[in-house]
């Protein structure tokens, strides 16, 4: 801190355009970590004595620790549009020719920076929390508020301890480094803040349980306050990985969509576990049963965000050594894990057994599927979870380095979804408590005999037909016939109108459908990709042809683009059937001039049914080059399955029952609290 | 009526207790087929890697190692931890960071001739940022010509 006043006193003397705007931004988060103590206190201990006053205290809180974070980001928002390279994070991640979008982006293109994001992204849900709770009983509320303030506590500590991002630099350098041309893509505007939106989103769900586990009260009541919050962060999550692995479809240049890296891993647990969470609230509210399940998914589904935030900002990953070179991030890092998970598992532990059990239920009943497609995504989670974190153990206590590759995920991944698929024909049509076995089998017959026939008769028709194409097939067609089924009875059942048949089902419903319809589009098309997706690399010359699925692909060579902050080599593909053309791929090779580093950019033309995607390798002189072609089967359908659960997120949010609670309760002043806005 | 519940809710938890071992056998079984091992060239010269396993080595691209075959991508290169060397063979593109005298970490089987086969050669992430693989590789020759290649 005292290097901070000293580069300050330097700078002033030797530059004239010094502003302080760093040192402001910094200020004032020690500002918010000052409200988030008192948040993280004086509403708990409120709560738990029933002071109102400081029950009170909460909101007002809130709403200031949001505007401190929110200013601070916007300090070094401000650092980065004005190039100040005295910033150390700023002279790291940016660069003066780097385009005013990325400059902006780049805020969150380093560990200190997506700290800080992550900060104001949970200041923001807080802020959400405290102004749609007006329904919640206001010791709960101070509660749920007060343990999101602990959270921030935690964040804004770490940053200010051993990440801070206003940090200066002695002497300022001359210019930034840049931001990893990796990151110089609208991608990185839109994908890390929808996927933090999702993690810290879960932290909601996890005040909510704390809360609960606090005040001893853990009702339908208190699952229907805590299900749209869970289910909106798990939309984002799910939103949020999807441009994920969208991005490293363009970016990458190889053609996949996912590669089990631990990246990807660590943003896949909690979706695993949020996705379980959702389905054990929905128990919980209708039926009063997983309570103690219900919390404890919680507890796990923010513990895997934050484990998850750290494996990816901290470097652990790309080498565990990395640690090292920084012990006090380390030492915080695992000290606040423990203190996070190991705190709330504690107070689970003494709490839990005092929140009691649900109503009975059957072993044939929707519960007991439910229960057993929670059991699936746990078992799923935990199987990531050894694969990701195995090889970082093994090599930091130096038995060696291991890799454990997509083989695996694979090979665990699939037999664990299938059943969970085949359940979810099963579970949306089981009556709650108690269901009758062969009901169900005489219901589904015809779905499952649709579905068979289908998942052999199309790989024969596509010409190449092997066990794993027809299992995968089978599962989509099975969740698209029973949810068509379940569709059509249930709008045979009311009357009127097509529209009224469709009202007549409520919102939550629809989005459940919906959302399971999403899965079987995934399915379909992750089926489709991996089993008839096909690819070459050839050596090109301008003018020569490659064939690759009836297609002919002609080179027509490279011609040099000069771009804001790189050099491109821009290749010409025409792609063309039986002599027509089809479509003309651009696939590039840039250069960044900053850092040297070199780039792939894809040309894919996307398509319903297929995408043409190619790639450049290297030059191979005399204008000839290395270049990768891929056919890309329904690969589409991946990202539009996860819009498709989005949406049915959404529309479940959307429910009427959500919105009617809290109007009608906001027309009753009973909220004392509010006046202390 | 109570022994049936009580029945049931075991029947429940037998089934799901088998069920959760039945998925703990699978992964761990696959997790044990499936791990890649990490091997220097130092450890494979002297035939300390498993045979027709497909493993990891990692180090430098030897400089003036690089060889294009005709076809354009059929690649052969040398890979040092600057102690010993391990040649390679690639059919492929090489991914954007490939340089000699850079570090590289390439997946495949070691032959009897002694050429390593290389079904995958990893990019890394930034110019700066060598593979973990090949920094240990050299740390680890580093360390070995301190102590063992002293007395000669």
């Amino acid at each position: 801190m005292v290097a901070n006043e000293q580069s300050q006193s330097n700078r002033q003397n030797c530059d004239k355009d010094v502003d302080v705007i760093p040192e402001i931004g910094h200020f004032s988060l020690i500002l918010a970590l000052l409200t988030a103590v008192l948040l993280g206190s004086i509403p708990l201990i409120g709560a738990a004595r029933g002071n109102a006053v400081w029950i009170g205290l909460a909101k007002p809180l809130v709403n200031v620790q949001f505007l401190l974070i929110a200013f601070a980001f916007i300090c070094l928002a401000y650092a980065f549009a004005t190039n100040d390279f005295s910033v150390a994070y700023v002279a790291k991640n940016s660069n003066s020719k780097l385009p005013l979008q990325f400059r902006i982006a780049a805020v969150w293109g380093g560990h200190e920076g997506s700290l800080l994001l992550w900060a104001l992204i949970l200041s923001m849900w807080t802020v959400a929390v405290g102004l749609f709770s007006k329904h919640i009983p206001d010791n709960m509320r101070a509660r749920i508020l007060g343990v999101m303030g602990l959270v921030s506590v935690g964040f804004l500590l770490f940053m200010l301890i051993a990440s801070n991002p206003f940090e200066r630099m002695i002497p300022a350098a001359l210019d930034g480094s840049d931001l990893n041309p990796l990151l110089q893509d609208p991608g990185m505007i839109f994908h890390p803040p929808m996927l933090y939106m999702g993690y810290v989103g879960f932290s909601v769900a996890f005040a909510f349980s704390i809360a609960a586990l606090l005040g001893g009260q853990l009702d339908a009541a208190w699952a229907r306050w805590s299900r749209p919050w869970t289910t909106l962060a798990w939309v984002f999550l799910t939103i949020g990985i999807m441009l994920g692995s969208n991005w490293a479809y363009y970016e990458l240049g190889w053609g996949g969509w996912w590669f089990w890296d631990a990246v990807e891993n660590a943003s896949f647990m909690p979706w695993l576990v949020g996705t379980a969470l959702i389905h054990s609230l929905a128990v919980t509210e209708k039926r009063g049963s997983f309570k103690a399940w219900t919390v404890l998914l919680a507890i796990c589904a923010f513990s895997l965000s934050l484990l998850g935030t750290f494996l990816v900002r901290s470097g652990v990953i790309t080498s565990v050594h990395a640690f090292a070179t920084d012990p006090r991030r380390g030492v915080f890092i695992l000290a606040f894990l423990v203190v996070v998970i190991g705190g709330s598992l504690a107070l689970y532990a003494w709490r839990a057994p005092k929140i009691g059990r649900g109503g009975q239920f059957d072993v044939v009943s929707r519960e007991s599927f439910l229960l057993a497609n929670n059991v699936l995504l746990a078992v799923a989670a935990m199987a990531v979870l050894l694969g990701t974190l195995y090889p970082l153990f093994v090599d930091a206590l130096g038995y060696g380095k291991i890799s454990v590759g997509p083989p695996y995920f694979d090979a665990v991944f699939a037999p664990l979804m299938a059943p969970a698929l085949f359940l979810m024909g099963v579970g949306p049509i089981a009556r709650w408590k108690e269901s009758s076995l062969p009901e169900l089998a005489t219901r589904l017959r015809w779905a499952l005999a649709i579905s068979l026939i289908l998942a052999i008769a199309l790989p024969f028709a596509l010409g190449n037909f092997t066990a794993w194409i027809g299992f995968g097939l089978f599962l989509a067609f099975w969740v698209f016939v029973t949810s068509f089924e379940l569709i059509y009875k249930r709008l045979a059942k009311s009357t009127g109108s097509l529209m009224a048949r469709i009202q007549a089902n409520s919102r939550s419903w629809w989005g459940m459908v919906i959302a399971h319809l999403g899965i079987a589009v995934f399915t379909l098309g992750v089926t489709i990709v991996k089993g008839y997706e096909s690819e070459i690399a050839v050596k090109m010359a301008p003018g020569e042809v490659a064939h690759l699925a009836g297609y002919d692909f002609t080179f027509d060579g490279v011609k040099a683009v000069q771009g804001p902050n790189f050099e491109a080599s821009v290749g010409q593909i025409h792609v063309s059937k039986n002599g027509k053309l089809r479509t003309v791929l651009e696939p590039q090779k840039r250069i960044y001039t900053v850092s040297g580093m070199p780039m792939t950019e894809a040309g894919i033309s996307p398509h319903f049914i297929h995408d043409l995607y190619a790639s450049l390798g290297e030059p191979l002189g005399d204008g000839a080059w290395s270049v990768r072609i891929y056919h890309k089967p329904m690969v589409e359908w991946i990202w539009f399955g996860c819009l498709m659960m989005g949406f049915g997120g959404i529309l479940a949010i959307a429910d009427k029952r959500y919105r009617l609670r809290n109007r009608s309760k906001n027309d009753t002043p009973s909220n004392t609290s509010g006046a202390a806005v | 009526m109570a022994l049936k519940a009580r029945h049931k809710r075991f029947i429940l938890i037998g089934i799901g207790l088998g069920l959760i071992g039945l998925a703990a056998m699978l992964i761990l079984n696959a997790f044990q087929s499936n791990m890649v091992f990490f091997y220097t060239p130092t450890q494979a010269a002297q035939g300390d890697v498993p045979k027709n396993t497909s493993f990891r080595i990692g180090g430098l691209v030897e400089e003036n190692s690089f060889k294009r075959g005709e076809d354009g991508l059929s690649v052969r290169f040398v890979i040092t931890d600057t102690a010993k060397t391990v040649p390679v063979l690639y059919k492929g593109v090489l991914p954007d960071l490939f340089k000699e005298g850079k570090g590289v970490v390439a997946q495949g089987k070691l032959g009897e001739d002694g050429m390593f086969t290389a079904s995958e050669v990893l990019a890394k992430h930034d110019e700066n940022y060598m593979p973990p693989e090949a920094a240990e590789a050299l740390k680890q020759a580093q360390t070995q010509s301190n102590t063992v290649v002293m007395p000669k």
